[in-house]
């Protein structure tokens, strides 16, 4: 299977409250409300790093999930937003993500 | 003039939230209505920040949109509903209105417009109750059947109704003002002309006890964004809305207020 690469929309608003991360989606106008895997793979979504490698090396570290079934959801995670304009998607590496909310330029 | 030209024209301005609106309409008939509706809100001597010149048509279908539709196309907002039509360019502020002679069209379009440019502003229309008490303002939120009309109804004297049905926010300094607005809903009474400092946002909930309890900040957002007026499909101002309710849910104590629907809760409000 081919790599697949995302990246946070630049036309995107998120902020993080409560530890919640908190997505406006301008394309539809639904705000998402990220749980702590989903919120480890947006701040991962640099355009650079296949999905596959932020499933193994950040959601896996950091949760007690199985690659394949991490994958699984991720992807899932991944069509679900990229249909709200909220990720990028593509087969080859993205150029520019939106800064992740609340990191310094 | 144009459309205008060679007719008498009957102006009104008409000031919500420190934002002036001039209407200029060919009948009198129709300025009077409207001069009856918006009467606490009318302001001659207000500098106006819009134009809209109305065009009166005979009743019927102007859109084919069954819905609020608005959009940006070329430079200007397009707003269309099956009994309205009108364009608003915000950089001039001119713009044009195309409804039959009633009140609603013209009440839609003013909230609209009043959207777009507090949007711009860091300000905020939201679907609420308002009132003022002992120089503070509180705001009442929550779906329909919520309770708004019941809260606004229940008022004691010494509180003063801005809305029962839209509130009007504006950003002021480190908090927000809350202003009175003529927009109406159930009670059919247009509110006081007045504005003070938005000291609490109020979830409601009808319930068999009385229950004030703190909203953690992504909660409120989320509630808020339920309320807020906005019908725009435009990334930039949506964005801007949303971290507007950021940033009032940063700045404004937000409570889930439960209620039985007697006098007894605005002894909680104060």
């Amino acid at each position: 299977m081919s790599a697949v690469y995302i990246a946070r929309a630049t036309t995107v608003a998120a902020r993080a409250l409560d530890g919640e991360m908190m997505i406006m989606s301008a394309k539809d106008s639904t705000l998402f409300t990220l749980n702590p895997v989903a919120t480890v793979i947006w701040q991962a979504a640099d355009g650079q790093t296949p999905l596959v490698d932020i499933v193994e090396k950040k959601v896996c570290a950091e949760f007690d999930v199985a690659p394949a079934e991490a994958l699984q959801d991720a992807e899932k995670f991944v069509g679900d937003l990229a249909n709200h304009g909220v990720l990028l998607v593509s087969k080859e590496p993205i150029a520019a993500a939106k800064p992740v909310a609340g990191a310094k330029p | 003039m144009g459309a205008l030209a060679g007719i008498a024209a009957h102006t009104l301005v008409i000031e919500i939230g420190g934002v002036a609106v001039l209407v200029r309409t060919g009948s009198a008939e129709f300025l009077g209505m409207l001069q009856a509706r918006y009467s606490g809100f009318v302001n001659s001597h207000a500098r106006p920040l819009c134009e809209l010149e109305v065009e009166l048509v005979p009743p019927g279908k102007i859109s084919d949109e069954d819905e609020v539709a608005v959009r940006f196309i070329a430079g200007s907002w397009l707003i269309e509903r099956g009994d309205l039509r009108v364009t608003w360019d915000p950089v001039s502020g001119q713009g044009s209105i195309r409804q039959s002679a009633n009140p609603y069209s013209i009440d839609t379009a003013l909230r609209i417009i009043h959207s777009l440019i507090l949007a711009k502003r860091g300000g905020l229309l939201v679907h609420a109750a308002s009132a003022v008490r002992n120089g503070k303002a509180f705001l009442f939120a929550g779906v329909s059947g919520a309770g708004k009309t019941t809260i606004s109804r229940l008022a004691p004297p010494d509180a003063t109704l801005l809305t029962d049905e839209i509130s009007y926010l504006r950003r002021n300094g480190h908090g927000y003002l809350a202003h009175g607005t003529p927009f109406a809903g159930e009670l059919a009474k247009v509110g006081e002309n007045v504005q003070a400092p938005l000291a609490a946002l109020f979830l409601l909930r009808q319930a068999p006890e009385n229950k004030i309890q703190p909203v953690r900040e992504g909660e409120a957002v989320r509630a808020l964004m339920e309320s807020i007026l906005f019908f725009a499909h435009d990334s930039e101002l949506v964005n801007q809305v949303f971290e507007s309710a950021c940033d009032l849910a940063r700045r404004v104590p937000v409570f889930r207020l439960s209620f039985v629907p007697d006098h007894r809760v605005w002894e909680l409000i104060a």
